[in-house]
């Protein structure tokens, strides 16, 4: 009995010893050598492995940016500013400072504002339904509300309101990485700068149509008359196929243009008090999203 | 008018449902459960009706607390797997072997895997090889004093079993003569074995509704029977002392039970036609091998289960004949 | 034994409820919209402008490129505009509005309704023919048919193939004509013989239209090395390559062209419209088509001129039910669904189906049981099932490209066989899309 077991132990105590041995070559034939620095940026990384800023993820971010001169001209939106400095600090450079950029859906034809004309029945991907038609309302720009972008987005930044059947981006988990401008097969999603204090304008609407036929599928869309162009002050807004686009680098966010619009295809965010001169129905804002984050 | 309705293309689809091909399946089980009550009795029926009733609940209950989705849940699909347990068993087994099997199959066997079409293993045999393991005795044995009839044949162990202990005690087949049964009596009814195992001849009527309904193809069964008649022919002409004869192989031990119903499951078996030649043959070799040298009289069970491991591999790499492709 | 092709399949209930109903000529209408794009490739250049006067027959639209082809007005009258219109699914394509005025053609149109079997016009001419007449596949692929009448100088065709299986369900606009002018279509053929040099002419007819058959056998007998081939009916046997395996026990490999088995196929149809294009030199501005559906009060099959607005042909058949949900232009199996009834009639649409919510919603997705029916119903022996959870994960081209995804030809078997009602081809289309493009933007070796 003691000698079976004896057996067995001394067994498994070769074979152990063996494989460690055969384990030490292998790791030592196959070992790959790289620049220590790779790492040490590697753990800066927020870990998302999003690809957001064009590399194939984090580590392959920490690659680039390591063999590159200098860390210009390298973004990690998922980290932000922070994270840039702690790299450029990693490396010993100095950190070029960057706007915080939030996702816009650039499209408010909610239920109540553009009114479906057919009913779909397929798989429920945006990528389907726009390969296959127009899509269930008479807009044939806007959102389709299927949510491409929502399986896109791995930070849990941007859902379909079930009420509105539009995407909307909680701009306090957006990281600005950009899966879902490249998941949106209509293109109504923009990368835009949150603005200060997150106050900012933009145009709600990617509607090519002429202005009537626009006006016929949705309350809310831009029929491209040029009010708003007019407006503003800085020569921000250009109208181009029958629709404004307001240049957020030219935007000093004063919303002569909101008030000006006779849609409300303009939409101010976050902005704490109503606009002044007029009082129209189109200047409501946006829902705060700060409110709906609290709410979960 | 109302608003038009937009979809890809399709816009017909065929008859078949999973909810219909479940049903399918229960219906060609049938014969065989009211061959088991017509030989057993009520206890029979009450095993059929514990087994479903106990493998739905199960279901349900995992879908409706753990899962918290019902939506897509498929009753039916367990069902089978409960008629199925239950013909798996003794037919004179008591209620709560069935619920003990039903709360393995479903609940281990199947929904730890993420519930229908998920599972790597078949459930009913997962629960009934979990049975055969924890209750030898109640699995391998039982009286025959609950039937409406008077049964004399085997009140010990089945055929199989018996041809087994009588091998390991030094007998030869032609001192045991367990084997030497009628081809009327294996192919009708016999009294040996468990519930579904005593009618091949309900099993069959079973098996032919499924493929007139589209619901099987011939592959799977065919090839298992197949090789397990020319595999035990083959030893069988080698040493008739030592080795049962093919048909007797064929007709005995749920193989065709474990052929036409457990082996054709869709979720665990190959999808592609050269794939479930190979999956077939295996079960047929393994059942073969275990019947002849394992321990355990009884190798279906087994020898599924241990196919069930090898489809994902089956499925890589038995593609369908792709057009265009030479043959 | 009747032959069929050899992998996959399905057989749906063949609905051709509207078999017994005569062609009609489709009353004139006030207006009519011409398309630009009726044929594959690039739109016409519309040549006229607002206020021209057109004649039927008249040339308003000239190819632009190599596989393109020209449209002709179909009616008479003022060009009342020139602008985009939304097509069946709702995206806008340059169309030529006209205002109909009276029913003037064109002088060299031969309008008499003679068989003409005689044709000393030689291949060149005929192509010329066939081009300037803008005949193209009247199956639905709308591909420009003396581009596929005139293949590579180094593939040689054995034999022509006239598709007159119609393996979709509902439709019967081939079978009427097949019944109607079995004679015309077999001149077409043996003119389009001619042109790509063979001997050989099959015309390939499903069982389950019996009058076909024997109306074209009948009419086959004058005709040399014109055979009629009956074929199990299955779909999609109509598919070019179902068809040539069907009907010449070969198979198309993956990524070749029918002409490298020795193939040409071409739709009844189009036969009919290169008799009508060669022997009476009238162009493309008419077509059959056939109105059906259970919830339609009658079943029609009409003779429409191009640019004719659906609207007015349901209208026309007795308008909608209050029942119909879905107006499909094409077969059930693989047309598209009607988005904008307004859209007019293109050379190639064959049918508009009337269906009801019962007959065609999609019943809720389950779980995959693993079956494999749509890999046994797969007619291009792909695996959907697997496919599908590829396309589902995302971003996996490479593993979908070795797969095959585009072997597929998107008949939709898959779809309409899976008893767990998952949309398989819907991911697969678009995914076969992508794959297809990352191959063609490939360095070619």
């Amino acid at each position: 009995m003691t000698g079976t077991i004896l057996f067995t132990i001394a067994c498994l105590v070769v074979l152990g010893l063996l494989f460690s041995v055969v384990l030490y070559f292998v790791a030592q034939k196959f070992k790959v050598e790289e620049d220590p620095r790779i790492e040490i940026v590697e753990s800066i990384m927020p870990g998302a492995n999003c690809g957001g800023c064009g590399h194939a993820g984090c580590h392959a971010f920490a690659e680039a940016v390591v063999k590159a001169p200098s860390v210009e001209g390298f973004f990690c939106p998922v980290g932000g500013n922070a994270t840039m400095a702690k790299v450029a600090a990693a490396l010993g450079q100095e950190a070029v400072e960057k706007e915080p950029m939030v996702a816009v859906v650039r499209c408010n034809g909610s239920f109540g504002n553009r009114a479906k004309t057919n009913q779909y029945d397929g798989y429920a991907s945006c990528k389907v339904m726009s390969a296959l038609y127009t899509g269930d309302t008479a807009c044939k720009y806007g959102c389709l509300g299927l949510g491409d972008c929502v399986s896109a987005c791995k930070f849990g930044a941007i859902k379909v309101n079930p009420e509105k059947g539009i995407a909307e981006v909680d701009e306090n988990k957006c990281t600005s990485c950009g899966a879902c401008v490249k998941a949106c097969p209509k293109g109504v999603i923009e990368i835009r700068p949150k603005g200060k204090n997150g106050r900012r304008v933009c145009v709600s609407c990617v509607n090519k149509d002429k202005g009537a036929v626009t006006r016929k599928a949705c309350s809310v869309g831009c029929i491209g008359c040029g009010k708003c162009a007019k407006a503003c002050p800085f020569e921000a807004i250009t109208v181009e196929n029958n629709v404004a686009y307001i240049d957020f680098t030219k935007c000093k966010s004063c919303r002569k243009c909101v008030a000006e619009c006779p849609t409300g295809a303009i939409n101010a965010v976050n902005f704490p008090t109503p606009l002044p001169p007029k009082p129209a129905p189109a200047a409501t804002p946006a829902p705060a999203p700060q409110n709906e984050t609290e709410n979960k | 008018m109302n608003k038009l309705i937009v979809s890809p293309s399709p816009h017909v689809h065929g008859k078949q449902s999973t909810n219909s091909i479940m049903m399918d399946v229960v219906i060609a089980l049938l014969p065989a459960t009211l061959v088991s009550v017509y030989a057993h009795g009520l206890n029979a029926l009450m095993l059929a009706l514990v087994g479903v009733v106990s493998c739905v609940l199960i279901e349900w209950l995992i879908q409706k607390f753990i899962f918290k989705n019902t939506v897509g849940w498929c009753g039916s699909a367990a069902a089978v797997t409960g008629l199925l347990l239950a013909l798996n068993l003794p037919p004179t087994a008591p209620w709560w072997l069935v619920v003990v099997g039903s709360i393995v199959a479903i609940g281990i066997a199947k929904m730890t895997f993420g519930g229908l079409g998920q599972n790597i293993f078949n459930p009913a045999i997962v629960g009934r090889v979990f049975l055969l393991i924890s209750f030898p005795v109640l699995m391998t044995s039982w009286d025959a004093s609950g039937s409406w009839f008077a049964v004399d044949a085997f009140s010990g162990a089945t055929p199989l079993g018996a041809v087994k202990e009588g091998l390991a005690n030094g007998l030869t087949l032609s001192q045991i003569t367990a084997d030497n049964m009628s081809f009327s009596e294996q192919f009708f009814f016999s009294t040996g074995g468990s519930a579904g195992e005593l009618s091949s001849l309900a099993l069959l009527v079973g098996f032919i509704y499924l493929l007139c309904r589209k619901v099987v193809k011939v592959t799977i069964p065919l090839t298992i029977i197949a090789t397990v008649f020319v595999m035990c022919g083959i030893f069988h002409l080698v040493n008739p002392e030592l080795y049962t004869n093919p048909v007797f192989n064929v007709f005995q031990g749920g193989l065709l039970l474990g052929a036409f119903f457990m082996a054709t499951d869709y979720v665990t078996s190959p999808m592609s036609t050269k794939g479930q030649i190979i999956f077939g043959v295996g079960i047929g070799v393994i059942t073969v091998l275990i019947r002849y040298f394992g321990a355990y009289p009884e190798g279906v069970s087994f020898a599924i289960l241990i196919m069930n491991c090898v489809v994902p591999l089956i499925n890589k790499y038995c593609k369908p004949r792709r057009f265009g492709e030479a043959k | 034994m009747k032959r069929t092709f050899r992998i996959g399949g399905v057989h749906p209930n063949d609905n051709k409820i509207s078999k017994n109903a005569a062609i009609e000529v489709f009353p004139a209408v006030e207006t009519a919209y011409i398309s630009m794009a009726q044929h594959l490739g690039a739109p016409a250049n519309p040549v006229v402008a607002v206020g021209d006067k057109v004649k039927v027959g008249q040339v308003i639209g000239e190819p632009n490129g190599f596989i393109s082809g020209y449209v002709h007005s179909s009616v008479s009258g003022t060009v009342k505009a020139v602008e985009p219109r939304a097509d069946i699914a709702g995206n806008p394509v340059m169309n030529v509005v006209i205002a109909v005025e009276g029913d003037e053609w064109c002088e060299e149109i031969d309008r008499s309704t003679d068989i003409v079997r005689e044709c000393s016009l030689t291949c060149e001419e005929i192509l010329a023919r066939i081009k300037n007449c803008g005949v193209v596949g009247m199956g639905g692929a709308s591909f420009p048919t003396h581009v596929k009448l005139n293949p590579p100088k180094d593939k040689k065709a054995v034999a022509l193939i006239l598709n007159g299986t119609e393996c979709e369900p509902y439709i019967t606009s081939d079978d009427r004509i097949m019944r109607e002018r079995p004679v015309e279509i077999l001149i077409g053929a043996e003119i389009m013989k001619k042109v790509l040099g063979v001997d050989k002419c099959y015309v390939g007819i499903e069982e389950n239209k019996p009058e076909a058959i024997a109306s074209m056998s009948a009419a086959a007998e004058k005709f040399d090395g014109i055979e009629v081939v009956v074929l199990k009916k299955k779909y999609p046997q109509g598919g070019e390559k179902q068809l040539i395996d069907a009907i010449m026990h070969r198979q198309v490999p993956s990524g070749a062209l029918p002409i490298d088995v020795g193939a040409v196929v071409q739709n009844v149809a189009t036969s009919l419209a290169v008799y009508e294009a060669v022997q009476k030199n009238k162009p493309v501005i008419d077509n059959s088509v056939t109105v059906s559906g259970h919830c339609m009060a009658s079943q029609h099959n009409y003779l429409v001129r191009v640019g004719t607005p659906i609207s007015k042909i349901l209208e026309v058949a007795g308008g909608l039910p209050e029942n119909a949900a879905k107006v499909v232009s094409g077969g059930p199996m693989m047309g598209k669904a009607v988005v904008n009834l307004e859209a007019a009639t293109v050379k190639a649409n064959g049918s508009f189906l009337i269906m009801t919510a019962e007959e065609t919603v999609r019943k809720r997705e389950s779980n995959c049981i693993r079956c494999g029916k749509c890999a046994d119903a797969c007619p291009m022996g792909l695996e959907p099932y697997l496919l599908n959870k590829l396309a589902r994960v995302g971003g996996l081209y490479d593993e979908l490209e070795k797969e095959r995804i585009f072997d597929c030809i998107e008949c939709g078997c898959c779809l309409y066989t899976c008893p767990s009602n998952i949309p398989l081809l819907d991911l697969i289309r678009i995914n076969k899309a992508e794959v297809m493009k990352i191959m063609r933007s490939r360095p070619k070796k």
